[in-house]
């Protein structure tokens, strides 16, 4: 399955949201979520299904102004 | 004392994290400014860099009270998602609300960012809008529920100082009782001190400090210059005269020769 992780292709097998940040290494990661621009809570992303050309964003602290 | 949303806070400057020249000197900045409020953003993490994580790690030595922004948000829909995942990821209800209209001016979408506000108050955020000196604008803002309002003194980054102080001057008065905060376009204390001498009650800045040559002994000077204008603000400035008034006393003048006797 095709998806576009953070604006890029990427091919998964991943069927959940948080099986994808596992497989992404980010199980315990300081990120948070949206799928298809709209917030996912770190509680829904295990009943969170992905779908082919699923728009994923995944974010993380930055420096900002 | 600065109170936002019934939080106190003895430094009336507020600092962004961005474009020092290493971490350590951000660091230093936050030490030397003595600031309590620091703005963060939100990026995409890369699965190999991982550099959120280690940005993390240095937000909590910083021990400051951290704002998020939506910088970069162009629509009230991406500025809400935005808002809801930073308040998990930093947990914090707060949100600096950035709806941008324009890349050359990066100026507030100002229709964009009511619709925002009007939406993330109702779901519990405490908003802190970044906004231009509109006065209509203002007054939607704090009909949504804003308690806090940021409007910019010149566009972000360019230095500028307070291109629209007397629109600046007219905002303060209209709103008495609301916690303004000067958000972007400082280049220079004096112009921190400007804005406090007006009474506004807080500045927000980050390029400034972050590209001088030596961040750390410009936060200084930052802190020094908002406090300065903040205790000259509460002291009561003079009016500005057209003509020269004598400060000596004029009576008991030697050499004069007083004709009316």
């Amino acid at each position: 399955m095709q998806i576009l992780l953070n604006g890029e292709l990427h091919a998964t097998d991943a069927k959940t949201l948080s099986e994808l940040c596992a497989r992404l290494g980010f199980a315990e990661a300081r990120i948070a979520t949206a799928v298809n621009g709209s917030f996912i809570a770190a509680s829904s992303r295990e009943a969170t299904k992905l779908a082919e050309a699923d728009e994923i964003e995944i974010l993380a602290p930055r420096q900002g102004g | 004392m600065l109170t936002l949303y019934g939080k106190p806070f003895t430094s009336r400057l507020l600092l962004g994290t961005a474009r020092y020249p290493s971490p350590e000197a951000l660091k230093q900045a936050v030490k030397a400014s003595a600031t309590e409020i620091v703005t963060v953003s939100l990026r995409r993490e890369s699965a190999r860099a991982r550099t959120g994580q280690g940005f993390w790690g240095l937000i909590e030595e910083l021990g400051c009270r951290v704002l998020p922004n939506t910088a970069g948000c162009r629509t009230a829909k991406e500025a809400i998602s935005t808002a809801a995942m930073a308040r998990e990821l930093f947990n914090t209800n707060w949100v600096k609300l950035e709806v941008i209209a324009n890349d050359d001016t990066l100026q507030p979408d100002l229709f964009g960012l009511v619709e925002a506000a009007n939406v993330l108050v109702a779901e519990g955020f405490e908003v802190l809008p970044y906004t231009t000196e509109d006065l209509s604008a203002a007054e939607r803002l704090v009909a949504a529920g804003c308690a806090v309002l940021m409007p910019w003194a010149a566009p972000i980054g360019s230095g500028q100082g307070l291109i629209n102080r007397d629109a600046l001057k007219t905002l303060r008065a209209y709103f008495p009782d609301i916690p303004l905060i000067i958000d972007a376009g400082i280049g220079t204390p004096s112009h921190a001190a400007e804005a406090m001498e007006l009474g506004y009650d807080a500045v927000l800045l980050n390029t400034a400090i972050a590209e001088a040559g030596d961040p750390a002994k410009m936060a200084e000077a930052f802190a020094r210059a908002v406090e300065a204008g903040r205790l000259a603000y509460e002291a009561g400035p003079i009016e500005p005269r057209d003509m020269a008034q004598p400060s000596t006393p004029v009576a008991g003048t030697p050499f004069k020769v007083d004709h009316a006797s």
